[in-house]
């Protein structure tokens, strides 16, 4: 195996992903990832130079909507899947210092 | 301190677009309303949701990036920037990394040595804002509103080309003198409409390389920013004469305390795994809309004191104020232009409009009282129907709530009295009931005539027009 | 007939013509279920209630003579991701369990407006996770052809419960070949449109530029009766398209006269089972003796579809689903010791193994110092996949090859190696990273029982050509 992920990636990716692992998962984590990117690196066989990344299929463009209000007062609804709600707003652990 | 040090400041200015609706979905932006009243699917990361781009918002930043001499990018796109907090639901926000819509532009600023020179802006980017955080004392939590959720957004990025505090207020005020006169924003600090990240780092005087930087956030007003710029400065000199260094991070100003302090957490990994939002399309900005926007581009401030010295006999330190908010100079133009004398209208500006923004802390953009009421109030007073004290209190009440002038002194009856039988009536009793001051008046003291004038219009409850009193008064002596 | 054996095309016109009812066929197909889904499990939630008032209200309105389509008043089932006002969808996540969208996808409506009776939410792998329906939280869907095996995936529930007779027709979402796959494992037609064709609004996020509903049903002409109804351009979506020639049910003739059709040597190499080789040869040979010109050709750069699409795939998918965090919908832990740990217990807990793995590699390929060697490199590679085929259609009208290398595998056999897994996706994957139109006609089956998948793709925007070629296939078959 090519990619060794190491401990700290693992716990840095975690963070980046807001995902907590168990020590077995980790372990697990660590060799699915090593494998995933090993047959990734296949990519590099092919030269790439001077070509475009490409994100969109088609040449779509500048679809825009026009500076008009057309919602209403939705809150009922918005608040209606809510785990905790409080004076019509999302109940979060405290994020102040 | 042995060595000279010089201060290095690059500003992130972020202005909320005074757009109707929010940057991605049709959820209105207006302010004051219940917290998530304003909100649908799209601005509050809903699965299965999607954005659609405001178009007014690209037409904006567009026009800033033309007003700061930038390059527009023809071909922009967006992208999302990830990061995980309360306030942003998709716990991404949508901006611009790859190709922002602006770059490589520049504005003149004054230097305190009366010299010019210009502030490089790196980049314009559009993205959303995030919502609101309140905290809940009662439950030690926080509560989210996402009606500033989604709400437009321009990041301008200056290079490091600031080294004092005061270039820093003169770029920020050019900027949002700019940004006012394109209707793009009003740029208010206190309100959050226009906010600045600083960039500080320090270098001994003459060095080439830059120092380690900080960026500050959370800087509210000019006060905040110039305390701010000088503490950091202060903070880290001491750290680098103390032999030690400064570390590159994220510190949070506290005002009250006049202190910054580091923003860090081990959950914070600073790493935003930026990438193209593969549910927005690119913008491709043509030459025809491009002429458009600029052909819309409004007369700015240095053009619009041109013209008013060119066109106005008012003098240039009234100009300098009136152009310093585009409210005062657009009232000032729509009430000369409903023929009111262009220095009356100044006076009233410079006079009382002024005195009572101070008095009552209004900004000039949230003034009530309308071109066509002060136009009405300059003709009652050129025509003599009120005297000056009586503007000054009918003027007032158009400051409060915008009453018309007209109708406000018919009904509180403040007409001045051109009765001239009832006003010689009354200087009569005025004089008989003075002989001190009518001797004083006969035996050369002119000033003695003011007092009767006084009384006069004090007995006439300040509805006769003072010149008049003044002339019949010395006819009658 | 039964009702449960017919079509949608054949039951709207018995409706019509008065010799059933949407009612009735609602009660058909919902006893059906009743019946059937203990052993195959292909709904995650079926809407008894919702289905009766939907078919009484549709009778209505066919009677009155204002729904005349073949799809009015014919029950549908939607797959677990495609959002539905009122209705539980879950993703077959835990994280989802008790989510109730306040909004129906835009192609949801479409069908509504066609006369569509919603039954209920079909399962699936987690968040379209998989290709086997094994990694729903809610227990795998079994193929009702042999319940030993897969049904495939990730739209296993649809395709299984068309199969089944558990619906008459259903919808699902193609990322890698997740309509195609599962129809072809179940014996039942299947189709990716080409990509901006139906609206991805309301259909929840797992590959946003791959990402596209399609239809799953027991014959080619539901099929292109269904992709109309579908279809729309919608102002709401981005990369919606406006298309002109959304009448797909004009396409259905027996007539590939000249049709220029290319088998990729690279979709007959090693790894494809030979049975299913003889069958897609014998499909072939059935269309070129309808006078179809059939040549072999090297498409080149199969085997690197799908590391760029796992790249691209992932990391889209990192950041669709960093909005599931225990705020605003679904799942939150019990118990938790401050904002972070709540986002890392919610989600550890609420997402499944597969989902975790995907969202892992994603954040990875996109972090600091690996963008441009993974994901930036993996749309290069997409560039020259979407070449190769431009190239490919240059001289063909269709490519014809096999849906995947083998038939369903048995139930546990395949999550125990996922790029194993991810391997079976090799003839589906890259018509997603092109955007192309592809579609799974049964071909027959192996010794085993098991139904064998025809795959036909065309460029992009070229439906009716897929279309009529299939349905000359099936009327021939």
């Amino acid at each position: 195996m090519a990619n060794v992920i190491s401990d700290e990636t693992i716990e840095y990716v975690g963070i980046l992903a807001k995902l907590e692992l168990s020590g077995e998962e980790k372990e697990q984590a660590k060799a699915d990832m090593g494998r995933m990117l090993d047959y990734i690196d296949k990519l590099g066989e092919l030269d790439t130079t001077d070509v475009e990344p490409m994100s969109h299929v088609f040449p779509v463009e500048n679809v825009f909507r026009e500076d008009v209000v057309t919602n209403g007062d939705e809150r009922e609804r918005l608040l209606s899947n809510a785990p905790q709600e409080k004076d019509g707003m999302f109940v979060v652990p405290r994020t102040f210092e | 301190m042995s060595k000279q040090y010089e201060t290095v400041i690059g500003l992130e200015v972020h202005v909320e677009l005074a757009t109707k609706t929010k940057i991605f979905c049709g959820c209105s932006t207006a302010f004051g309303a219940k917290p998530n009243t304003q909100t649908c699917p799209v601005c509050t990361g809903m699965p299965g949701s999607l954005p659609v781009l405001n178009k007014q918002v690209l037409e904006y930043a567009i026009a800033v990036g033309l007003a700061t001499n930038c390059e527009i990018t023809r071909y922009a796109k967006f992208d999302r920037k990830n990061y995980f907090y309360p306030d942003n639901p998709q716990n991404y926000q949508i901006s611009q990394l790859y190709l922002p819509i602006c770059r490589n532009g520049g504005v003149e600023i004054e230097t305190e040595q009366g010299g010019k020179k210009t502030v490089g802006i790196h980049e314009i980017h559009m993205e959303e804002d995030a919502g609101k955080l309140i905290h809940d004392e009662w439950e030690d939590c926080s509560l989210v509103d996402y009606n500033r959720s989604g709400v437009p957004l321009i990041e301008i990025v200056s290079e490091p080309d600031m080294r004092s505090a005061e270039e820093v207020i003169a770029y920020l005020e050019k900027l949002r003198l700019l940004i006012q006169y394109l209707g793009a924003s009003d740029c208010k600090l206190q309100e959050g409409s226009m906010r600045a990240d600083v960039n500080l780092s320090v270098r001994e005087a003459g060095a080439e390389k830059f120092g380690t930087r900080t960026e500050m956030k959370n800087l509210n007003s000019f006060r905040a920013i110039t305390r701010a710029i000088e503490g950091e400065a202060e903070r880290q000199i001491d750290l680098i004469e103390a032999g030690e260094s400064v570390v590159q991070e994220t510190r949070r100003w506290d005002d009250a305390k006049g202190e910054s302090y580091a923003m860090r957490s081990k959950e914070d990994a600073q790493d935003y795994r930026y990438f193209p939002d593969p549910d927005l399309t690119p913008v491709n900005v043509s030459g025809e809309m491009l002429e458009e926007i600029r052909a819309k581009q409004p007369e700015f401030r240095t053009e619009k004191m041109a013209r008013y010295r060119e066109e106005f006999d008012i003098p240039d330190y009234d100009i300098e104020i009136i152009t310093g908010e585009k409210a005062l100079a657009d009232l000032f133009e729509a009430t000369v232009a409903l023929g009111a004398q262009p220095k009356k209208v100044s006076n009233w500006i410079m006079g009382e409009t002024l005195r009572l923004m101070k008095e009552r802390e209004t900004d000039a953009s949230d003034l009530r009282f309308s071109p066509e009421n002060l136009a009405k109030l300059i003709a009652l007073t050129d025509t003599k129907q009120i005297n000056s004290s009586v503007a000054k209190e009918v003027f007032e009440a158009m400051f409060e709530e915008n009453v018309d002038p007209e109708q406000y002194v018919e009904e509180k009856g403040l007409k001045t009295v051109n009765d001239e039988g009832a006003l010689k009536k009354t200087i009569e009793e005025v004089i008989a009931a003075n002989p001190q001051s009518v001797e004083d008046y006969r035996n050369g003291k002119e000033k003695a005539i003011g007092f009767l004038v006084g009384q006069t219009m004090k007995a006439m409850k300040g509805k006769a027009d003072p010149g008049a009193v003044n002339r019949m008064l010395k006819e009658l002596l | 007939m039964n009702i449960v054996d017919m079509t949608a095309t054949q039951l709207a016109a018995a409706i019509r013509a008065g010799k059933t009812t949407a009612v009735e066929a609602t009660e058909a197909v919902l006893a059906q279920i009743e019946k059937e889904d203990k052993k195959y499990n292909c709904y995650v939630t079926v809407d008894a209630d919702g289905a009766f008032t939907q078919a009484k209200k549709v009778q209505e309105r066919i009677e009155a003579g204002e729904l005349t389509g073949p799809l009015a008043g014919v029950p549908v089932a939607v797959k677990d991701n495609i959002c539905t006002e009122g209705l539980l969808t879950t993703c077959s996540s835990k994280i989802l369990h008790n989510f109730v969208p306040t909004y129906t996808a835009e192609a949801v409506l479409n069908l509504q407006k066609a006369g569509a009776v919603i039954l209920g939410k079909t399962n699936m792998d987690e968040f379209a996770m998989g290709s086997t329906t094994e990694t729903s939280a809610y227990g795998p869907t079994k193929n009702p052809r042999n319940t030993e095996h897969v049904p495939g995936g990730s739209s296993g529930g649809s395709a299984a419960a068309v199969a089944a007779g558990e619906c008459i027709y259903a919808i699902g979402s193609d990322t890698g070949g997740s309509i195609r796959q599962p129809a072809s494992y179940c014996g039942v037609v299947g189709m990716k449109p080409t990509y901006g064709t139906v609206s991805r609004y309301g259909l929840i996020a797992y590959g946003s530029s791959l990402d596209q509903i399609g239809p799953l049903t027991k014959d080619v002409t539901d099929c292109a009766a269904v992709l109309e109804a579908l279809a729309s351009h919608d102002l709401k979506d981005s990369t919606s398209v406006s298309r002109e020639d959304t009448d797909f049910t004009a396409a259905l003739a027996e007539d590939v006269k000249g049709l220029r059709i290319g088998i990729p040597n690279d979709y007959l190499g090693e790894g494809l089972d030979d049975e299913v080789r003889a069958a897609v040869l014998r499909a072939a040979d059935v269309l070129e003796n309808k006078g179809a010109v059939v040549e072999r050709f090297d498409l080149s750069l199969v085997e690197y579809a799908i590391p760029a699409y796992y790249t691209i795939a992932a990391a889209e998918a990192s950041s669709n689903l960093e909005r599931f965090d225990g705020i605003k919908y679904g799942y939150r832990t019990e118990e938790y010791a401050g904002l972070h740990n709540m986002y890392k217990k919610s989600r550890s807990e609420g997402f499944g193994e597969e989902v975790k793995r995907r969202i892992m590699l994603g954040s990875f390929v996109l972090s600091s110092g690996y963008y441009d060697a993974y994901y930036l490199k993996a749309l290069k590679v997409k560039a020259l996949i979407k070449k190769a085929f431009d190239a490919a259609f240059a001289k063909y009208d269709l490519i014809l090859g096999p849906v995947a290398p083998t038939t369903a595998p048995k139930l546990g056999e395949s999550l125990a190696d996922p790029i194993k897994m991810y391997l079976g996706d090799i003839y589906t994957i890259a018509v997603n990273l092109a955007g192309l139109p592809g579609i799974s006609v049964p071909c027959g089956q192996d010794s085993k029982g098991l139904p064998i998948g025809l795959q036909l793709i065309g460029d992009c925007f070229q439906e009716k050509k897929l279309l009529r070629a299939a349905y000359t296939y099936e009327q021939n078959e």
